[in-house]
């Protein structure tokens, strides 16, 4: 019998809901397989595709982007073992996402709540998105350290453009393929490989992204990307690789609030 | 504009004087630095004027720190810092709670003091200022105690030495605000008054003498950007707590890269007020008056955008034209004024240059007419029509009494024009309609929205802001966290 030949997958970017390449026509290679190295111009389309994105996840209700969340959960649980990274990897990464799923409505009355103002008003904070996050993924482990940073900023209805793993990209990658089919409408996530500091800092830089995560423990790259922030007054939260369901969750509200405004609105009684 | 409303405007009751009494202010010819709970000489600042703007007549002379001073005040708190986070919570409490009853206590002299160094009206510091200033050390005294109900943490503990800079437009009040939540989480405070209203805050130093706060818990450090920017940049400082600029802002965080530092920012802002058809037009002029000539508009949250719908533009202009010539320009420290004096020359110079940039880029300029001080520094409140919206008194913060006015047609064109700035501070809505109200705030990208009012304040409601308007909340339980680390 003839050997069959294996059909190899074409890594692409994922860029508002469209598997593409990197506009620049570069590739890297990892674990025997080319992958796209994205440049600047990608980071600048995958960030005006979230934008778009941006208004109507926020829109949603809390509880349909609850079962979203769920819903990649399941998909990442039944495509993980095929992602080349460890059973365990996959089996937190999910519980990650199911933990963070349930967020989405717990959040307004847990960080906001109405507040007793000597004055005839109803005065209520409620958590509103911050906007447009810029993630900064570790080299490793390179699904679960992607996973602990989109969850929270998805949970608190941000929209994101992640920065994978530099090292071992691929399962970044395939994680789009999950996402795909678990209704995360286009340009909510976006996800780019490449060579992180060139691409971290343009994600720093530029002006219509609200927050940048940054979870690659890149102690040289941190700084600038502080500096970069501080041009448009984004707000920023660095922290170490997440390497446990622990990690990931115990944190939980600070990770929440990192991506979160507080509005506070005042509404007449009476008058 | 219609000939109806200028008869109406023509009579004008005049106010016999009512100037509130200095001699209630027990003002020393000179301050020190307030370091270790005492007041010292500068080691190498050095002693500077402070001034009345209404009449620029000296107050007094305070010391502005220098380099060395920073670093001495830093060490003295570094020494009082474990012994405050050690102090059982309700002890802690207690002090909070004595200050608060202080400023209440001389809440007259601090007033008066307020409006002599600053230039806010009387009756704005009486009424807003010092009130609220007190009222927020109430409000955080009594969460020493339960600081992890208020983040949903089981352990939570202080920062340490937390670093304080307070802008010039609410000087005791601004001082509240960052002072009582740092102390009820248990940190120890340098706080850097403005370069041009220090002296309300080391006011609030004697009351720190007189309620026996542990020295060193409260350090009180006068000076200029030079002393703010040594504050920032000092080792041994824990957190840094700002409020003032953008563009100051915009230094601190960059001045903090890489070190880990902690910041919150409460910074500028455009904020607009959406006037719709549907609204009641005579309270919703009144809303406007009080949103952008509110202490001369030297507000952060300032409704200096004014949104009006086309089908009323007319009517609510001639209304706001005529109210705006009931405001009474002049001495802040009587009673009856409503617009006092710009908070010093170089803030004036701002303000008229912008002006003149709306007037050359094609807007329409209307400042009512009044008689302004020969001393002192005065803007008359201002009015701008055919503003476009890329103008640059349309998008940048001019921080004075001058409101400009654009239209929309449709609430989605209100919302889009509103949330068309690199700022998100706060807006206001005027409508009677609920479920419309609710809707277009929760559209508005800004940290406060208020419906058919503007500038309420509350030490329980979070304030702060979304975008360029800086990041961290100050007030309520959201307050609490930017002082305070979550141990679990």
């Amino acid at each position: 019998m003839a050997r069959r030949l294996a059909v190899r997958k074409t890594y692409k970017l994922w860029i508002g809901g469209a598997f593409v390449r990197s506009e620049s026509g570069r590739y890297d290679e990892a674990q025997g397989f080319n992958f796209p190295r994205a440049s600047r111009k990608d980071v600048r389309d995958a960030v005006a595709a979230a934008r778009k994105a941006a208004e109507p996840w926020a829109a949603r209700t809390a509880y349909n982007r609850g079962q979203i969340l769920y819903r990649a959960a399941e998909a990442l649980e039944s495509r993980g073992a095929v992602m080349g990274v460890p059973p365990e990897e996959v089996a937190a990464a999910v519980d990650v996402l199911v933990h963070y799923a349930g967020w989405t409505d717990k959040l307004a009355p847990v960080l906001g709540g109405v507040n007793p103002v000597a004055a005839p008003f109803l005065s209520f904070s409620l958590p509103e998105p911050t906007g447009v996050v810029g993630i900064v993924a570790p080299d490793a482990p390179p699904l679960l350290g992607l996973i602990a940073e989109l969850s929270p900023a998805l949970a608190g209805a941000n929209v994101c453009v992640a920065i994978l793993s530099e090292n071992n990209p691929l399962p970044g990658l395939d994680l789009a393929e999950a996402l795909g089919v678990a209704d995360v409408p286009p340009g909510v996530v976006n996800l780019l490989s490449g060579r992180r500091r060139e691409l971290a800092s343009a994600v720093a830089a530029h002006r219509d992204l609200n927050a940048i995560v940054d979870a690659a423990g890149d102690r040289e790259l941190s700084p600038e990307l502080d500096r970069l922030a501080a041009e448009t007054i984004k707000r920023v939260r660095h922290g170490d690789p997440a390497t446990s369901y622990e990690d990931a969750t115990s944190d939980a509200l600070e990770r929440l609030n990192a991506v979160t405004e507080l509005k506070t609105a005042w509404h007449p009684v009476g008058a | 504009m219609s000939s109806s409303v200028e008869t109406r405007t023509s009579i004008v009751w005049d106010y016999a004087p009512a100037p509130e009494s200095v001699d209630h202010v027990r003002l020393k010819d000179r301050y020190g630095l307030f370091v270790d709970g005492e007041f010292r000489d500068p080691i190498d600042g050095r002693y500077v004027s402070t001034i009345n703007p209404a009449t620029e007549d000296r107050l007094a002379d305070v010391a502005f720190g220098g380099p060395e001073d920073v670093t001495a005040a830093i060490q003295t708190a570094r020494s009082a810092a474990p012994k405050w986070a050690a102090l059982a919570d309700l002890e802690r409490a207690k002090y909070l709670f004595r200050i608060a009853r202080l400023i209440q206590e001389r809440s007259r002299e601090l007033a008066v003091l307020e409006t002599m160094d600053g230039g806010k009206p009387l009756r704005e510091s009486r009424d807003t200022d010092i009130p609220l200033a007190a009222a927020h050390f109430f409000h955080y005294a009594g969460w020493t105690d339960k600081l992890h109900y208020g983040v949903n943490a089981r352990e939570v503990e202080p920062l340490g030495v937390v670093g304080q800079i307070v802008p010039w437009n609410f000087p005791l009040l601004m001082a509240a605000w960052k002072l009582a939540p740092a102390l009820a989480c248990g940190n120890v405070a340098i706080l850097k008054p403005a370069e041009t209203t220090p002296l309300t805050a080391l006011l609030l130093a004697e009351i720190c003498q007189e309620a026996e706060l542990p020295p060193g818990v409260v350090t009180i450090l006068p000076g200029d950007g030079a002393t703010g920017a040594a504050l920032v940049r000092a080792d041994g400082i824990d957190k840094i707590a700002f409020t003032g600029s953008t563009a100051v802002g915009r230094d601190i965080q960059a001045a903090l890269a890489g070190t880990g530092t902690p910041v919150t920012l409460e910074l500028g802002g455009k904020s607009a007020n959406v006037v719709f058809e549907d609204a009641a037009l005579d309270q919703a002029v009144e809303g406007i008056v009080n949103g952008i000539f509110f202490n001369q508009g030297h507000v952060c949250c300032a409704g200096s955008r004014l949104l009006v719908q086309e089908s009323v533009r007319d009517e609510v202009i001639a209304k706001l034209w005529q109210r705006m010539h009931r405001l009474r320009l002049g001495d802040p420290l009587d009673k009856n004024t409503d617009v006092g004096a710009i908070n010093s020359a170089e803030q004036l110079e701002r303000i008229e240059m912008l002006v003149a940039a709306g007037v050359q880029e094609g807007a329409s300029r209307r400042t009512i007419e009044c008689e302004l001080p020969e001393r002192g520094y005065w803007f008359a409140p201002t009015l701008f029509t055919d503003v476009s919206p890329a103008h640059r008194i349309a998008v940048e913060e001019i921080f004075g009494p001058v409101v400009s006015v654009l239209t929309f047609r449709t609430q989605a064109e209100a919302i889009e024009k509103a949330n068309n700035s690199r700022y998100g501070l706060a807006a206001g809505i005027w409508t009677d309609k609920g479920s419309k109200a609710f809707e277009v705030a929760r559209a508005l990208k800004a940290g406060v929205v208020w419906q058919n009012t503007y500038n309420h304040f509350d030490p329980t409601a979070a304030f702060g802001g979304y975008k360029e308007s800086g990041f961290g909340r100050e007030g309520g339980p959201a307050g609490l966290r930017p002082y305070l680390r979550v141990v679990r």
